[in-house]
């Protein structure tokens, strides 16, 4: 005989839900602090079970090549967010500063760096498409991509893919 | 804040259902909860089970999927098969324990 009188509440995991939801973003930048809001969106839409595909274009491009994807620069000139005197900005020495001082605050609230941020999406089931004119205009193939980026496709090719879904350009 | 019955026990949980009593959770409640959210629990899952349960009180929170795969040693693929589509959740759901805050 069982007790259980009132109804249990149990969370909502959408889990019979039949179609989907998708999200496909297009990263753009290639600097450090402009990686990161594609990256970390992906990873929550992941989490959350939502179909992901990334398309990397123009500056973007660094963020899955190989010789740059370790070394993202962020800057202060052009940037007045930092409220600091934009003249600091371009003496010798600065990128390489903040850069360093941004990846010390990534690291310290646990976030990884980009390289391993990809992995990490891949391991979560997302998909990396790396775009066509990118790589022709800098003259680069597959083999100087990140490993796990799925194809070069072009811009056609990538609205084709992410039929219905919401769209982020960052 | 909700009582609900399982096991024949009163329960607290949030709006959503997750427990909000860490001390009301045992081994047997969570075989429950995993059944009522259609999870079938293996050695694999404990795993992450319990690594949750030991991390939150240390932690004030609960892990997100990149702790439990850094710190608690379980691939972050592995968790998206032992928990399908919302690990995160679904783990800390079993594991008694609010939903996780952190953005990454």
């Amino acid at each position: 005989m069982t007790t259980q009188t009132a109804p249990a509440i149990v969370p909502n995991f959408d889990d019979d839900t039949a179609t989907g939801r998708k999200l496909a973003i297009i990263c753009s930048k290639g600097n450090l602090d402009m990686a990161y809001p594609g990256l970390i969106l992906a990873n929550a839409a992941l989490g959350e079970g939502v179909e992901t595909h990334l398309f990397f274009t123009f500056w973007g491009f660094d963020m899955i090549t190989k010789s740059r994807m370790h070394d993202l620069k962020f800057t202060m000139l052009g940037n007045t967010a930092t409220h600091m005197p934009q003249g600091l900005g371009g003496l010798p020495g600065m990128t390489a500063m903040a850069t360093h001082m941004m990846k010390k605050q990534i690291a310290d609230i646990g976030v990884p760096e980009v390289p391993e941020f990809l992995e990490q999406i891949v391991a979560s089931g997302g998909h990396l498409w790396a775009c066509r004119m990118s790589a022709d205009m800098m003259h680069l193939t597959e083999d100087d991509l990140y490993e796990e980026v799925e194809g070069i496709i072009s811009a056609a090719d990538f609205i084709e893919k992410t039929d219905g879904a919401q769209l982020l350009f960052i | 804040m909700p009582v609900t019955t399982i096991a024949g026990r009163d329960i607290h949980v949030d709006d959503e259902g997750f427990l909000t009593v860490y001390d009301e959770w045992d081994d047997d409640l969570a075989k429950r909860l995993a059944a009522q959210i259609g999870v079938d629990l293996t050695e694999a899952h404990w795993k992450a089970i319990r690594f949750l349960r030991e991390d939150y009180p240390s932690q004030g929170e609960t892990a997100t999927l990149r702790r439990v795969s850094v710190i608690g040693g379980i691939p972050t693929k592995d968790l998206f098969t032992l928990f399908p589509k919302k690990p995160a959740k679904k783990m800390a759901y079993i594991a008694g324990l609010p939903k996780p805050h952190g953005c990454v």
